[in-house]
């Protein structure tokens, strides 16, 4: 904490320091493993399309919801103090919804996507703005708020589809998740882009970020300053709901079918994982979204290593918990200010030695 | 210390819950939901949530403590696989493999607890992310033992299997079976070690030392360290009691339903959070009572309970009527908070122009 303050405009970099380091030791450690990792093939698909293939190319393609949620999730970290729990749920939701619309009509048209579009998001919203009312209006713990829809927001999903497991079988749906034609890259990427994008113009022309922070740092003196911190919050669990939606409609569209058990399953914990590796306090205030997304990143590429590796399905996750706990230890406070500890010795040590030489 | 408040707010929030789950338990005796005439019912509701209320418990402790602990379940899923697999591999009739079983039961609890302690307390990484880490090497560790269910029957260990066979008999709690024979209400041995779990942690929160420390810890931290208490050895200990905790409570699992598999416990440590919440006890730190998360735990068994035996059998049901009740319960308990909080400011408000 001292440090942090000390060292001021120093920080913004050492807190992208540890994913940084982590995401290049996996580059490399899968380099060394297998040169030929990194090989990026042009390979022709189901469609006849010609798309790009290679384990780099799956890995940022399947990163991309949850780098997306991530992005969402640091926001509302930022503005809150905690997390929410609930984005699993709620893209299943949302997902549903998505699917209702286009299987409402005989055909799916360019027309039914964009209104499955809209109507995706503005679901994903409103249940997000019911998480961000209790949060903000009031004043639960988002973990708790958030407990609610996290225990029956799949079970909402199932309510509203009815059946187990719709199909979606259309070239546009196939457009959406996969390739466009004659675009060579996964179209989820460029969601990412366009999210990410979209964001930093936010965060560009308006105060947004300053407010959050302010927020999230210290309430009473934010409101004290003129904001509103309820506004804030709410807008920071609506931005995570449009984050939601984008992803939810990603997961669909990848699968070309929706099942409310394994859409976005399991999303919440990893989307806070990357939160907490990209270096972002998780009791709230700086934020940097860049590390929530290399965060998100580090977690689909250690998959990806872990199953080049032959390592079962099941058994991921153990090796998963391994390295996150290294790389959390490694970012932690007290080893943090142990190094600099020891390097500022060394330092003085050196300063100290070479004032003797001159004497 | 001898003036009486009237109620404080954890006090009222247990009562809440203790008042709800009896007139839930009334209204289903009243209704007519089928089994809960008996009062076996109670006691089964007792025999197959026995781990849940131990691991409720173990939450509430790190809640109070300011903390939160996320890889119970996946802890009790390790245990049960761990120890069923040494137990299909001992001597059938040795009853020292019972003894060895509940100590390989502790000690992965208390390796766990130790290991997450040490990480949260001493080098200070945030709580819910080193646990998570504890759920996921858990689970993963798990289905690297096997994948496939281990199932101890009669066959592979006979011991264990008349260990945990033992019920206590009530006969006056019993009802008469229809060719007239009393069946006495039966109660497992994993329910009274969770009863012990619920009067022990409530004794120790209350009275002993390191409960007062925790319930200092969970308050106000600066505060705490500043009365001269430890605070990383306080939060290390909330730590290391909860993963005990966790794999007392997976030796109970085993002795209620013998079968190590991957997904044993899944999604557990969300109830046993919603219990703690229910019954009082606020993630904030600082506030909350075992006894009322033990209400909160019987609550949500009850629930389920209620949906099971109702005609609507769906698991989504299930999912959405404790959804619902979790959501009244969390705006009823701010709703409450905050009405205390603003008559107290009133009245503060008020002692201070009279002062003035």
């Amino acid at each position: 904490m001292i440090s942090k303050s000390k060292n001021g405009k120093k920080s913004a970099l050492g807190q992208l320091l540890i994913p940084l380091t982590a995401l290049a030791i996996l580059l490399l450690f899968n380099l060394i493993r297998d040169p030929n990792f990194f090989a990026i093939k042009v390979a022709v698909n189901n469609d006849g399309n010609s798309v790009l293939s290679g384990n780099l190319i799956t890995i940022i393609d399947n990163a991309s919801a949850l780098a997306i949620i991530a992005m969402g999730m640091t926001l509302v970290t930022a503005a809150c103090g905690g997390q929410d729990i609930s984005v699993g749920a709620v893209g299943a939701i949302a997902g549903s919804f998505f699917v209702k619309v286009l299987k409402s009509g005989e055909e799916i048209t360019a027309g039914s996507v964009i209104l499955g579009v809209l109507v995706c998001i503005l679901a994903a919203v409103a249940f997000m703005m019911f998480n961000g009312t209790l949060v903000a209006v009031f004043r639960i713990q988002p973990m708790i708020a958030t407990l609610i829809l996290f225990s029956c927001g799949r079970s909402i999903a199932y309510w509203i589809t009815g059946s187990a497991t719709p199909q979606l079988n259309s070239p546009i749906i196939r457009a959406m998740g996969m390739t466009i034609p004659g675009i060579p890259i996964p179209t989820p990427i460029f969601a990412v882009i366009l999210v990410g994008i979209i964001l930093s113009l936010v965060f560009r022309f308006t105060n947004l970020r300053l407010y959050t922070q302010s927020v999230g740092i210290n309430q009473g003196a934010a409101r004290l300053n003129g904001i509103n911190p309820t506004v804030i919050k709410l807008l920071s669990f609506v931005l995570l709901g449009v984050c939601v939606a984008v992803a939810s409609m990603i997961g669909v569209c990848r699968m070309a079918q929706l099942s409310h058990k394994t859409l976005l399953v399991d999303v919440e914990m990893d989307a806070i994982l990357a939160v907490a590796i990209g270096g972002n306090n998780l009791g709230g205030g700086k934020f940097r979204i860049a590390g929530s997304i290399m965060g998100a990143y580090i977690i689909q590429m250690l998959t990806t290593t872990l199953y080049a590796m032959n390592v079962a399905t099941v058994n991921v996750k153990a090796y998963k918990a391994i390295v996150i706990i290294v790389i959390v230890v490694a970012g932690s406070p007290v080893i943090k200010s142990k190094i600099a500890a020891l390097s500022n010795k060394m330092k003085s040590g050196r300063q100290l030695s070479t004032a003797k030489g001159v004497r | 210390m001898k003036r009486r408040e009237p109620l404080n707010n954890t006090q009222l929030l247990t009562t809440i819950a203790v008042c709800i789950f009896a007139v839930m338990y009334i209204a289903a005796i009243v209704t007519g939901v089928q089994g809960f005439e008996k009062f076996q019912m109670f006691f089964d509701l007792l025999n197959d949530n026995a781990y849940l209320i131990i691991i409720s418990c173990a939450l509430s402790i790190v809640m109070i403590g300011g903390g939160i602990n996320i890889s119970v379940g996946g802890v009790i899923s390790l245990t049960v696989m761990a120890c069923s697999i040494f137990l299909n591999n001992s001597a059938p009739q040795n009853e020292l493999g019972i003894i060895v079983t509940l100590l390989l039961a502790l000690g992965i609890g208390l390796a766990f607890g130790v290991g997450q302690g040490f990480l949260i307390s001493y080098l200070e990484i945030q709580p819910f992310i080193v646990t998570l880490a504890g759920m996921f090497l858990s689970r993963g560790l798990t289905t690297m033992l096997s994948v496939e269910p281990v199932k101890v029957s009669a066959q592979t260990h006979a011991a264990f299997y008349a260990f945990r066979s033992n019920k206590i008999e009530i006969p006056f709690l019993g009802y008469i079976a229809q060719n007239g024979n009393t069946i006495p209400a039966k109660l497992e041995i994993g329910a009274v070690v969770a009863l012990l779990v619920v009067v022990l942690s409530f004794l120790m929160l209350r009275y002993i030392k390191l409960g007062r420390n925790i319930y200092a810890l969970g308050g106000n931290q600066q505060s705490a360290l500043m009365l001269g208490i430890n605070v990383k050895r306080t939060r290390f200990m909330s730590y290391v009691i909860s993963g005990l905790l966790s794999g007392i409570a997976g030796f109970v699992f085993l002795m209620h339903k013998p079968t190590g598999n991957a997904s044993v416990a899944m999604r557990s440590e969300m109830d046993a959070i919603a219990a703690s919440i229910i019954g009082g006890t606020l993630l904030t730190g600082g506030v909350g009572n075992v006894i009322g998360t033990f209400f909160g735990t019987m609550i949500l068994a009850t629930i389920q309970k209620i949906i099971g035996m109702s005609k609507l059998n769906d698991s989504w049901w299930q999912d959405m009527a404790s959804g619902a009740l979790l959501g009244v319960f969390i705006l009823l308990q701010s709703v409450i908070l905050s009405a205390r909080d603003k008559a107290k400011a009133k009245k503060a408000g008020a002692v201070s122009i009279a002062k003035g």
